[in-house]
Protein backbone atom coordinates (compact mmCIF):
# COMPACT_ATOMS: atom_id res chain seq x y z
CA UNK A 1 0.00 0.00 0.00
CA UNK A 2 2.87 2.21 0.13
CA UNK A 3 2.36 4.79 -3.06
CA UNK A 4 4.16 6.23 -5.64
CA UNK A 5 7.83 7.54 -5.04
CA UNK A 6 7.42 11.13 -5.27
CA UNK A 7 7.66 13.16 -2.18
CA UNK A 8 3.86 12.83 -1.67
CA UNK A 9 4.76 9.14 -1.02
CA UNK A 10 3.32 8.27 2.31
CA UNK A 11 4.03 5.63 4.74
CA UNK A 12 1.54 4.78 7.26
CA UNK A 13 2.76 3.17 10.84
CA UNK A 14 0.01 1.83 13.36
CA UNK A 15 0.30 1.80 16.65
CA UNK A 16 -1.56 -1.11 18.10
CA UNK A 17 -0.12 -1.82 21.60
CA UNK A 18 1.02 0.68 24.40
CA UNK A 19 2.19 -1.56 26.97
CA UNK A 20 1.65 -5.58 28.12
CA UNK A 21 -1.45 -5.48 29.16
CA UNK A 22 -3.32 -3.28 26.59
CA UNK A 23 -5.87 -3.75 24.42
CA UNK A 24 -6.18 -7.30 22.84
CA UNK A 25 -8.50 -6.38 19.85
CA UNK A 26 -6.53 -3.42 18.56
CA UNK A 27 -3.65 -5.33 16.78
CA UNK A 28 -6.59 -6.24 14.73
CA UNK A 29 -8.26 -3.51 14.26
CA UNK A 30 -5.76 -1.04 13.27
CA UNK A 31 -4.96 -3.42 10.17
CA UNK A 32 -8.47 -4.15 9.52
CA UNK A 33 -10.11 -0.83 9.73
CA UNK A 34 -7.85 0.87 7.23
CA UNK A 35 -5.17 0.96 4.74
CA UNK A 36 -1.71 0.73 6.72
CA UNK A 37 1.86 -0.53 5.78
CA UNK A 38 3.28 -1.23 9.36
CA UNK A 39 2.13 -2.01 12.60
CA UNK A 40 4.01 -1.08 15.72
CA UNK A 41 3.44 -2.89 18.55
CA UNK A 42 5.25 -2.14 22.00
CA UNK A 43 5.54 -4.40 24.85
CA UNK A 44 7.98 -3.50 27.03
CA UNK A 45 8.16 -0.94 30.63
CA UNK A 46 11.20 -0.42 32.30
CA UNK A 47 10.18 -3.11 34.86
CA UNK A 48 8.89 -5.76 31.95
CA UNK A 49 12.51 -7.28 31.41
CA UNK A 50 12.87 -8.74 34.87
CA UNK A 51 9.45 -10.25 35.18
CA UNK A 52 10.30 -12.26 31.18
CA UNK A 53 14.04 -13.39 32.89
CA UNK A 54 12.48 -14.69 35.46
CA UNK A 55 10.33 -16.72 33.41
CA UNK A 56 13.15 -17.61 31.37
CA UNK A 57 14.62 -18.89 34.32
CA UNK A 58 11.95 -21.29 34.92
CA UNK A 59 11.98 -22.27 31.58
CA UNK A 60 14.48 -21.54 29.09
CA UNK A 61 11.79 -21.40 26.16
CA UNK A 62 9.96 -18.74 27.78
CA UNK A 63 10.79 -14.79 28.55
CA UNK A 64 8.59 -13.29 25.97
CA UNK A 65 5.54 -11.26 25.37
CA UNK A 66 3.38 -14.31 25.44
CA UNK A 67 -0.14 -11.70 24.09
CA UNK A 68 2.32 -10.97 20.53
CA UNK A 69 1.56 -14.81 19.70
CA UNK A 70 -2.29 -13.93 20.06
CA UNK A 71 -1.54 -10.68 18.49
CA UNK A 72 -0.01 -12.21 15.70
CA UNK A 73 -2.22 -14.69 14.72
CA UNK A 74 -5.06 -12.08 15.25
CA UNK A 75 -3.00 -9.76 12.10
CA UNK A 76 -1.55 -13.12 10.50
CA UNK A 77 -4.28 -12.42 7.07
CA UNK A 78 -3.47 -9.06 7.02
CA UNK A 79 0.91 -9.90 6.69
CA UNK A 80 0.44 -12.73 4.39
CA UNK A 81 -2.30 -11.19 1.77
CA UNK A 82 -1.90 -7.59 2.12
CA UNK A 83 1.64 -7.23 3.02
CA UNK A 84 1.32 -5.43 6.48
CA UNK A 85 4.49 -5.64 8.07
CA UNK A 86 5.11 -6.13 11.68
CA UNK A 87 7.47 -4.47 14.28
CA UNK A 88 7.40 -5.53 18.08
CA UNK A 89 10.03 -5.36 20.98
CA UNK A 90 7.82 -8.33 22.16
CA UNK A 91 10.96 -10.76 22.40
CA UNK A 92 11.24 -9.68 25.81
CA UNK A 93 15.16 -11.59 27.05
CA UNK A 94 14.43 -14.28 24.30
CA UNK A 95 13.80 -13.01 20.52
CA UNK A 96 14.51 -16.41 19.44
CA UNK A 97 11.79 -18.72 20.90
CA UNK A 98 9.23 -15.45 20.63
CA UNK A 99 10.25 -15.81 17.13
CA UNK A 100 9.65 -19.79 16.77
CA UNK A 101 6.06 -19.01 18.75
CA UNK A 102 5.23 -17.00 16.22
CA UNK A 103 6.15 -19.59 13.22
CA UNK A 104 5.11 -22.59 14.82
CA UNK A 105 1.44 -20.77 15.17
CA UNK A 106 1.48 -19.83 11.47
CA UNK A 107 2.67 -23.46 10.94
CA UNK A 108 -0.73 -23.99 12.60
CA UNK A 109 -2.50 -21.68 10.39
CA UNK A 110 -0.74 -22.92 7.16
CA UNK A 111 0.82 -19.26 6.49
CA UNK A 112 4.29 -20.18 7.96
CA UNK A 113 5.24 -19.87 4.11
CA UNK A 114 4.41 -16.22 4.26
CA UNK A 115 6.59 -15.16 7.21
CA UNK A 116 10.22 -13.89 7.12
CA UNK A 117 10.99 -12.91 10.93
CA UNK A 118 13.94 -10.57 11.47
CA UNK A 119 15.13 -10.87 15.29
CA UNK A 120 17.84 -8.63 16.69
CA UNK A 121 19.43 -9.80 19.39
CA UNK A 122 22.55 -7.99 21.71
CA UNK A 123 20.87 -5.89 23.82
CA UNK A 124 21.02 -8.52 26.58
CA UNK A 125 23.79 -7.94 28.65
CA UNK A 126 23.53 -10.11 31.62
CA UNK A 127 25.84 -12.74 30.49
CA UNK A 128 28.55 -9.52 30.28
CA UNK A 129 27.92 -7.76 32.93
CA UNK A 130 31.17 -8.77 34.81
CA UNK A 131 33.32 -8.38 31.37
CA UNK A 132 31.60 -4.91 31.19
CA UNK A 133 32.51 -3.70 34.64
CA UNK A 134 36.34 -4.90 34.29
CA UNK A 135 36.58 -3.23 31.01
CA UNK A 136 35.83 -0.06 32.80
CA UNK A 137 32.13 0.39 32.28
CA UNK A 138 30.96 0.98 35.98
CA UNK A 139 27.07 0.79 34.75
CA UNK A 140 26.70 3.47 37.81
CA UNK A 141 22.88 4.40 38.86
CA UNK A 142 21.90 7.31 36.53
CA UNK A 143 20.18 8.77 39.56
CA UNK A 144 22.25 8.35 42.17
CA UNK A 145 25.70 7.84 41.07
CA UNK A 146 26.06 4.08 42.81
CA UNK A 147 28.36 2.04 40.93
CA UNK A 148 26.91 -1.69 40.24
CA UNK A 149 28.82 -3.46 42.37
CA UNK A 150 26.32 -2.49 45.60
CA UNK A 151 23.80 -4.80 44.21
CA UNK A 152 25.71 -7.03 41.30
CA UNK A 153 24.50 -10.43 43.01
CA UNK A 154 21.07 -9.26 43.61
CA UNK A 155 21.09 -8.31 39.46
CA UNK A 156 18.28 -10.33 37.62
CA UNK A 157 18.66 -8.16 33.83
CA UNK A 158 20.43 -5.96 32.03
CA UNK A 159 19.36 -4.65 28.70
CA UNK A 160 20.79 -2.10 26.44
CA UNK A 161 18.20 0.13 24.65
CA UNK A 162 19.09 -0.12 21.44
CA UNK A 163 18.16 1.75 18.60
CA UNK A 164 16.52 1.76 14.82
CA UNK A 165 20.08 0.42 13.16
CA UNK A 166 19.17 -3.46 13.27
CA UNK A 167 15.64 -2.99 12.69
CA UNK A 168 16.07 -1.40 9.32
CA UNK A 169 18.75 -3.59 8.81
CA UNK A 170 15.81 -6.50 9.36
CA UNK A 171 13.72 -4.79 6.86
CA UNK A 172 16.39 -4.26 4.30
CA UNK A 173 16.92 -8.12 4.42
CA UNK A 174 12.86 -8.88 3.98
CA UNK A 175 11.65 -9.28 6.74
CA UNK A 176 8.16 -8.73 7.24
CA UNK A 177 8.03 -8.99 10.99
CA UNK A 178 10.92 -7.93 13.12
CA UNK A 179 11.02 -8.69 16.81
CA UNK A 180 13.43 -7.02 19.31
CA UNK A 181 14.50 -7.53 22.63
CA UNK A 182 14.62 -4.11 24.64
CA UNK A 183 15.01 -1.61 21.53
CA UNK A 184 13.54 1.62 21.93
CA UNK A 185 9.57 2.07 21.87
CA UNK A 186 10.24 5.31 19.39
CA UNK A 187 12.92 3.19 17.00
CA UNK A 188 9.80 0.40 16.56
CA UNK A 189 8.37 3.20 14.54
CA UNK A 190 11.31 5.15 13.79
CA UNK A 191 12.66 2.40 12.10
CA UNK A 192 10.36 2.00 9.22
CA UNK A 193 10.16 5.42 8.19
CA UNK A 194 14.16 4.97 7.91
CA UNK A 195 14.43 2.40 5.83
CA UNK A 196 11.46 3.54 3.56
CA UNK A 197 12.51 7.08 2.90
CA UNK A 198 15.78 6.49 2.85
CA UNK A 199 17.09 8.57 6.03
CA UNK A 200 20.75 8.99 6.05
CA UNK A 201 22.70 8.04 9.76
CA UNK A 202 23.41 11.45 10.30
CA UNK A 203 20.12 13.00 9.06
CA UNK A 204 19.57 14.24 12.32
CA UNK A 205 15.67 16.50 11.43
CA UNK A 206 14.28 13.60 10.13
CA UNK A 207 15.48 10.89 11.87
CA UNK A 208 14.31 12.77 15.02
CA UNK A 209 10.49 13.48 13.40
CA UNK A 210 10.68 9.93 13.37
CA UNK A 211 11.55 9.29 17.06
CA UNK A 212 8.56 12.22 18.04
CA UNK A 213 6.46 10.69 15.94
CA UNK A 214 7.01 7.15 17.70
CA UNK A 215 6.72 8.90 21.06
CA UNK A 216 3.25 10.21 20.16
CA UNK A 217 1.70 6.63 19.36
CA UNK A 218 3.92 4.08 21.51
CA UNK A 219 1.78 4.74 24.26
CA UNK A 220 -1.43 3.31 22.30
CA UNK A 221 -5.01 5.38 22.81
CA UNK A 222 -3.04 7.73 24.69
CA UNK A 223 -2.67 10.32 22.04
CA UNK A 224 -6.05 9.79 20.58
CA UNK A 225 -9.03 10.40 23.23
CA UNK A 226 -7.71 8.01 25.92
CA UNK A 227 -6.46 8.90 29.47
CA UNK A 228 -7.05 12.98 27.80
CA UNK A 229 -8.15 15.23 30.41
CA UNK A 230 -8.62 18.04 27.79
CA UNK A 231 -12.94 17.92 26.97
CA UNK A 232 -13.17 15.01 28.75
CA UNK A 233 -17.19 14.56 28.73
CA UNK A 234 -17.54 15.20 25.27
CA UNK A 235 -15.07 12.46 23.59
CA UNK A 236 -17.02 10.36 21.77
CA UNK A 237 -17.47 6.36 22.06
CA UNK A 238 -13.79 5.82 23.48
CA UNK A 239 -15.54 1.58 23.59
CA UNK A 240 -14.42 1.74 19.86
CA UNK A 241 -11.28 3.93 20.54
CA UNK A 242 -9.22 4.17 17.12
CA UNK A 243 -5.45 3.87 17.84
CA UNK A 244 -3.15 6.16 16.14
CA UNK A 245 -1.59 5.69 12.51
CA UNK A 246 1.30 8.25 11.77
CA UNK A 247 1.16 9.04 8.24
CA UNK A 248 4.90 9.76 7.50
CA UNK A 249 6.56 12.03 4.50
CA UNK A 250 9.35 11.74 3.31
CA UNK A 251 10.35 14.90 4.38
CA UNK A 252 9.89 14.20 7.76
CA UNK A 253 6.33 15.95 8.70
CA UNK A 254 3.66 13.84 9.15
CA UNK A 255 -0.05 13.73 10.29
CA UNK A 256 -1.38 11.70 13.34
CA UNK A 257 -4.84 9.96 12.44
CA UNK A 258 -6.65 7.62 12.74
CA UNK A 259 -9.11 5.22 11.54
CA UNK A 260 -12.83 6.21 10.00
CA UNK A 261 -15.67 5.17 12.12
CA UNK A 262 -13.82 4.40 15.52
CA UNK A 263 -14.11 6.37 18.39
CA UNK A 264 -11.84 9.04 20.37
CA UNK A 265 -10.80 12.13 19.37
CA UNK A 266 -7.54 13.35 17.60
CA UNK A 267 -6.62 16.80 18.01
CA UNK A 268 -4.27 19.32 18.80
CA UNK A 269 -4.54 18.98 22.60
CA UNK A 270 -4.77 15.26 22.72
CA UNK A 271 -1.55 15.00 21.29
CA UNK A 272 -0.15 17.60 23.04
CA UNK A 273 -0.80 15.78 26.59
CA UNK A 274 1.26 12.80 24.72
CA UNK A 275 4.01 14.74 23.55
CA UNK A 276 4.50 15.85 27.53
CA UNK A 277 3.92 12.20 29.35
CA UNK A 278 6.99 11.20 30.62
CA UNK A 279 9.07 14.62 29.27
CA UNK A 280 12.42 15.36 30.77
CA UNK A 281 14.35 18.39 29.24
CA UNK A 282 12.03 18.98 26.53
CA UNK A 283 15.69 20.47 24.49
CA UNK A 284 17.07 16.92 24.81
CA UNK A 285 15.32 14.01 24.46
CA UNK A 286 17.82 11.32 23.87
CA UNK A 287 17.66 8.14 22.37
CA UNK A 288 20.72 5.46 20.52
CA UNK A 289 19.56 7.34 16.52
CA UNK A 290 19.33 11.34 17.90
CA UNK A 291 18.93 14.12 20.48
CA UNK A 292 15.40 15.42 19.52
CA UNK A 293 14.49 18.99 20.02
CA UNK A 294 10.60 18.54 21.41
CA UNK A 295 10.87 22.54 21.80
CA UNK A 296 10.87 22.14 17.61
CA UNK A 297 7.53 20.75 17.44
CA UNK A 298 5.12 22.50 15.60
CA UNK A 299 1.39 20.98 15.64
CA UNK A 300 -1.70 22.49 14.04
CA UNK A 301 -5.20 20.87 12.78
CA UNK A 302 -5.29 19.40 9.20
CA UNK A 303 -9.29 18.24 9.57
CA UNK A 304 -11.13 16.46 11.75
CA UNK A 305 -8.91 13.51 13.76
CA UNK A 306 -6.14 14.70 11.99
CA UNK A 307 -3.10 16.52 13.29
CA UNK A 308 -0.03 17.68 11.13
CA UNK A 309 3.31 17.53 13.24
CA UNK A 310 6.58 19.72 11.46
CA UNK A 311 9.34 21.77 12.15
CA UNK A 312 10.79 19.28 14.18
CA UNK A 313 14.68 19.45 14.57
CA UNK A 314 17.59 16.92 16.29
CA UNK A 315 21.02 16.93 16.80
CA UNK A 316 23.79 14.16 16.72
CA UNK A 317 23.30 11.34 19.19
CA UNK A 318 25.45 10.72 22.36
CA UNK A 319 28.47 7.96 22.12
CA UNK A 320 26.28 6.28 24.74
CA UNK A 321 23.46 3.68 25.55
CA UNK A 322 21.04 3.78 28.32
CA UNK A 323 20.72 0.36 30.02
CA UNK A 324 17.92 -1.19 32.18
CA UNK A 325 19.27 -2.89 35.10
CA UNK A 326 16.44 -4.69 36.79
CA UNK A 327 17.10 -6.20 40.52
CA UNK A 328 16.05 -7.90 43.61
CA UNK A 329 15.12 -4.95 46.32
CA UNK A 330 13.09 -6.28 49.33
CA UNK A 331 9.98 -7.49 49.22
CA UNK A 332 6.29 -5.45 50.13
CA UNK A 333 2.62 -5.95 50.44
CA UNK A 334 -0.37 -3.33 50.44
CA UNK A 335 -3.85 -4.39 51.91
CA UNK A 336 -6.98 -2.79 52.49
CA UNK A 337 -10.14 -2.34 54.63
CA UNK A 338 -13.18 -0.36 54.00
CA UNK A 339 -15.20 1.61 57.12
CA UNK A 340 -18.31 3.33 56.49
CA UNK A 341 -20.38 6.23 57.54
CA UNK A 342 -20.40 7.97 59.78
CA UNK A 343 -17.17 9.42 61.17
CA UNK A 344 -15.87 6.90 58.52
CA UNK A 345 -11.77 8.89 58.65
CA UNK A 346 -11.97 8.52 62.33
CA UNK A 347 -12.67 4.65 62.32
CA UNK A 348 -9.85 4.38 59.74
CA UNK A 349 -7.23 6.48 61.26
CA UNK A 350 -7.65 4.82 64.74
CA UNK A 351 -7.51 1.27 62.52
CA UNK A 352 -4.18 2.51 61.46
CA UNK A 353 -2.90 3.82 65.24
CA UNK A 354 -4.27 -0.08 66.76
CA UNK A 355 -2.31 -1.31 63.61
CA UNK A 356 0.70 0.00 64.45
CA UNK A 357 0.79 -0.40 68.24
CA UNK A 358 0.41 -3.80 66.98
CA UNK A 359 3.63 -3.82 64.65
CA UNK A 360 5.44 -1.90 67.27
CA UNK A 361 4.35 -4.46 69.59
CA UNK A 362 5.87 -7.55 67.66
CA UNK A 363 8.93 -5.71 67.07
CA UNK A 364 8.85 -5.83 63.47
CA UNK A 365 11.07 -3.51 61.27
CA UNK A 366 10.05 -2.24 57.78
CA UNK A 367 12.00 0.09 55.82
CA UNK A 368 8.86 1.71 54.90
CA UNK A 369 5.43 1.86 56.40
CA UNK A 370 2.96 3.88 54.12
CA UNK A 371 -0.46 4.55 55.18
CA UNK A 372 -3.04 5.92 52.87
CA UNK A 373 -6.80 7.00 53.08
CA UNK A 374 -8.55 6.52 49.65
CA UNK A 375 -11.22 8.57 49.09
CA UNK A 376 -9.44 11.75 51.50
CA UNK A 377 -6.00 12.00 50.61
CA UNK A 378 -4.71 8.64 48.80
CA UNK A 379 -3.47 10.58 45.55
CA UNK A 380 -3.33 14.45 46.29
CA UNK A 381 -1.95 14.34 49.68
CA UNK A 382 -1.42 17.16 51.82
CA UNK A 383 -3.17 19.55 48.48
CA UNK A 384 -6.59 17.44 48.96
CA UNK A 385 -9.49 19.21 50.07
CA UNK A 386 -11.72 18.04 52.81
CA UNK A 387 -15.45 18.93 51.21
CA UNK A 388 -17.80 17.44 53.81
CA UNK A 389 -17.87 14.34 55.44
CA UNK A 390 -16.38 11.35 53.24
CA UNK A 391 -19.12 8.85 53.07
CA UNK A 392 -16.52 6.09 53.89
CA UNK A 393 -12.75 5.67 53.27
CA UNK A 394 -10.22 3.24 52.58
CA UNK A 395 -7.88 2.26 54.69
CA UNK A 396 -4.70 1.00 53.21
CA UNK A 397 -1.77 0.23 54.53
CA UNK A 398 1.60 -1.16 52.58
CA UNK A 399 4.75 -2.29 54.27
CA UNK A 400 8.25 -2.98 52.37
CA UNK A 401 11.48 -4.26 54.02
CA UNK A 402 14.06 -6.78 53.34
CA UNK A 403 13.01 -9.54 55.70
CA UNK A 404 10.16 -11.58 53.72
CA UNK A 405 8.87 -13.19 57.21
CA UNK A 406 8.02 -9.56 59.08
CA UNK A 407 6.23 -8.72 55.68
CA UNK A 408 4.09 -12.06 55.99
CA UNK A 409 3.43 -11.73 59.08
CA UNK A 410 1.83 -8.27 58.78
CA UNK A 411 -0.54 -9.57 56.00
CA UNK A 412 -2.03 -11.19 59.07
CA UNK A 413 -2.48 -7.99 60.63
CA UNK A 414 -5.49 -6.49 58.94
CA UNK A 415 -7.46 -9.22 59.13
CA UNK A 416 -8.35 -9.46 62.69
CA UNK A 417 -9.33 -5.56 62.83
CA UNK A 418 -12.49 -6.77 61.37
CA UNK A 419 -13.65 -8.50 64.43
CA UNK A 420 -10.95 -6.57 66.98
CA UNK A 421 -10.78 -2.62 65.54
CA UNK A 422 -13.26 -0.08 65.04
CA UNK A 423 -16.43 0.16 64.20
CA UNK A 424 -18.04 0.00 60.55
CA UNK A 425 -15.85 -2.03 58.91
CA UNK A 426 -15.85 -4.36 55.74
CA UNK A 427 -14.08 -5.17 51.81
CA UNK A 428 -11.97 -7.83 53.35
CA UNK A 429 -13.02 -10.11 50.99
CA UNK A 430 -10.02 -10.63 49.08
CA UNK A 431 -8.12 -11.99 52.09
CA UNK A 432 -4.52 -11.64 53.19
CA UNK A 433 -2.56 -9.46 50.87
CA UNK A 434 -0.11 -10.55 48.49
CA UNK A 435 3.66 -10.72 49.22
CA UNK A 436 5.27 -9.63 46.26
CA UNK A 437 9.34 -9.35 45.72
CA UNK A 438 10.33 -5.86 44.82
CA UNK A 439 12.07 -6.05 41.43
CA UNK A 440 14.00 -2.62 41.54
CA UNK A 441 14.67 -0.54 38.39
CA UNK A 442 18.75 0.45 38.16
CA UNK A 443 19.40 2.83 35.04
CA UNK A 444 22.85 3.35 33.76
CA UNK A 445 25.01 3.89 30.95
CA UNK A 446 26.80 1.94 28.92
CA UNK A 447 29.60 3.13 25.40
CA UNK A 448 28.05 2.51 22.37
CA UNK A 449 31.05 0.74 21.17
CA UNK A 450 30.75 -1.94 23.69
CA UNK A 451 27.16 -2.92 22.20
CA UNK A 452 26.89 -5.04 19.25
CA UNK A 453 23.41 -6.12 17.80
CA UNK A 454 23.24 -8.87 15.51
CA UNK A 455 20.29 -9.72 13.26
CA UNK A 456 19.06 -13.15 11.74
CA UNK A 457 16.31 -13.67 9.42
CA UNK A 458 13.85 -16.88 10.25
CA UNK A 459 11.34 -18.40 7.63
CA UNK B 1 -8.60 38.35 40.48
CA UNK B 2 -8.85 34.84 41.69
CA UNK B 3 -8.18 32.43 38.78
CA UNK B 4 -8.01 28.52 38.92
CA UNK B 5 -5.35 26.65 37.06
CA UNK B 6 -7.50 23.75 36.22
CA UNK B 7 -9.85 26.62 34.52
CA UNK B 8 -7.17 27.52 32.37
CA UNK B 9 -4.86 24.75 31.81
CA UNK B 10 -5.20 20.76 31.42
CA UNK B 11 -2.20 18.55 32.11
CA UNK B 12 -0.66 15.20 32.16
CA UNK B 13 1.94 13.88 33.98
CA UNK B 14 4.23 10.83 34.08
CA UNK B 15 7.06 8.94 36.10
CA UNK B 16 10.83 7.90 35.22
CA UNK B 17 12.60 6.38 38.34
CA UNK B 18 11.32 8.33 41.49
CA UNK B 19 10.64 11.67 39.70
CA UNK B 20 7.41 12.81 38.39
CA UNK B 21 6.82 15.34 35.26
CA UNK B 22 3.52 17.33 34.91
CA UNK B 23 3.32 19.17 31.41
CA UNK B 24 1.03 21.95 31.78
CA UNK B 25 -0.92 23.10 28.69
CA UNK B 26 -2.35 26.55 28.22
CA UNK B 27 -6.26 25.86 27.22
CA UNK B 28 -6.05 28.61 24.80
CA UNK B 29 -2.89 29.69 22.98
CA UNK B 30 -3.08 33.01 24.73
CA UNK B 31 -3.23 32.07 27.74
CA UNK B 32 0.27 31.03 27.16
CA UNK B 33 1.92 33.88 28.49
CA UNK B 34 -0.25 33.77 31.96
CA UNK B 35 1.52 30.14 32.43
CA UNK B 36 4.65 31.48 31.91
CA UNK B 37 4.33 34.33 34.69
CA UNK B 38 2.42 32.52 37.25
CA UNK B 39 4.25 29.10 37.28
CA UNK B 40 7.22 30.09 38.65
CA UNK B 41 10.15 27.51 39.95
CA UNK B 42 9.31 29.26 43.90
CA UNK B 43 5.49 29.04 43.10
CA UNK B 44 5.27 25.37 41.97
CA UNK B 45 8.25 24.27 45.04
CA UNK B 46 6.02 25.73 47.70
CA UNK B 47 2.51 24.34 46.26
CA UNK B 48 4.09 20.84 46.23
CA UNK B 49 5.95 21.40 49.58
CA UNK B 50 5.24 18.64 52.16
CA UNK B 51 3.90 16.57 48.43
CA UNK B 52 7.84 15.71 47.53
CA UNK B 53 11.05 15.30 48.71
CA UNK B 54 13.05 16.55 46.33
CA UNK B 55 13.77 20.05 44.39
CA UNK B 56 11.41 21.02 41.14
CA UNK B 57 13.18 21.89 37.54
CA UNK B 58 11.26 24.28 35.08
CA UNK B 59 11.10 23.48 31.29
CA UNK B 60 9.39 25.88 28.55
CA UNK B 61 7.64 25.11 25.41
CA UNK B 62 6.43 28.54 23.78
CA UNK B 63 5.69 26.04 20.92
CA UNK B 64 3.23 23.51 22.53
CA UNK B 65 1.89 26.50 25.33
CA UNK B 66 2.88 24.04 27.79
CA UNK B 67 5.23 24.44 30.71
CA UNK B 68 6.94 21.12 31.84
CA UNK B 69 7.90 20.40 35.49
CA UNK B 70 9.98 17.60 36.83
CA UNK B 71 9.00 17.14 40.52
CA UNK B 72 11.73 15.12 42.28
CA UNK B 73 11.03 12.62 45.55
CA UNK B 74 7.83 12.24 44.22
CA UNK B 75 6.83 8.25 44.17
CA UNK B 76 8.29 7.05 47.33
CA UNK B 77 11.19 5.39 45.41
CA UNK B 78 9.29 5.23 42.20
CA UNK B 79 7.83 2.37 40.03
CA UNK B 80 8.49 -1.04 41.96
CA UNK B 81 9.48 0.29 44.99
CA UNK B 82 6.95 2.52 45.60
CA UNK B 83 3.99 1.68 48.23
CA UNK B 84 1.43 4.54 47.15
CA UNK B 85 -1.60 4.12 45.24
CA UNK B 86 0.14 6.84 42.64
CA UNK B 87 3.34 4.89 42.27
CA UNK B 88 3.83 6.12 38.63
CA UNK B 89 2.84 9.52 38.99
CA UNK B 90 -0.31 9.74 37.04
CA UNK B 91 -2.42 11.82 39.19
CA UNK B 92 0.02 14.48 40.00
CA UNK B 93 -1.20 16.70 36.67
CA UNK B 94 -4.50 17.40 38.18
CA UNK B 95 -2.57 17.94 41.84
CA UNK B 96 -0.67 20.46 39.73
CA UNK B 97 -4.37 21.62 38.56
CA UNK B 98 -5.39 23.01 42.02
CA UNK B 99 -3.19 25.85 41.98
CA UNK B 100 -4.71 29.40 42.53
CA UNK B 101 -3.53 31.88 40.57
CA UNK B 102 -3.53 35.45 41.43
CA UNK B 103 -3.72 37.61 38.15
CA UNK B 104 -4.39 41.49 38.24
CA UNK B 105 -7.45 42.38 37.13
CA UNK B 106 -5.84 44.15 34.32
CA UNK B 107 -4.80 41.22 32.88
CA UNK B 108 -7.21 39.05 33.88
CA UNK B 109 -9.81 41.25 31.95
CA UNK B 110 -7.53 41.49 28.85
CA UNK B 111 -6.94 37.30 29.19
CA UNK B 112 -10.65 37.32 29.24
CA UNK B 113 -10.34 34.40 32.41
CA UNK B 114 -12.37 32.94 33.87
CA UNK B 115 -12.71 33.64 37.86
CA UNK B 116 -12.77 31.32 40.02
CA UNK B 117 -15.73 30.39 42.34
CA UNK B 118 -16.58 32.27 44.91
CA UNK B 119 -16.41 30.02 48.12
Amino acid sequence: MTSGSSSDRIVRVASGQGFWGDWLDAPRRQVEGGPVDYLMLDYLAEVTMSILQKQKERDPAMGYARDFIGAMESVLPAVKDRGVKVIANAGGVNPVSCANAVLEMARAKGAAGALKIGVVTGDDLLPRLDELIANGQPLANMETGEPLDTVRDRVLSANAYIGSVPIVEALRRGANVVITGRSTDTALTMAPLRHEFGWAADDWDRLAAGIIAGHIIECGAQCSGGNCLYDWRNIPDLANVGYPIVEARADGTFVITKHPHTGGRINVPSVTEQLVYEMGDPHAYITPDVVADFTSIHLESAGEDRVRVFGITGRPATDKLKVSIAYRAGFKTVGTLVYAWPDALDKAKLADRVLRERLDNMGLKFDELLTEFVGVSATHGPLAVQEGEPQEVQLRVGVRGPDRKAVERFTRELAPLVLNGPPSVTGFAGGRPKVEEIVAYWPALVDKTAVSTKVEVMS
Amino acid sequence: MKVRLVDVAHARSGDKGDTANVGVIALKPEWYSLLREQLTLDRVRAHFEGVITGDVQRFELPNLHAVNFLLHGALGGGGTVSLKTDAQGKVFSTAMLRMLLDVPDAEARKLNLPAAPRT
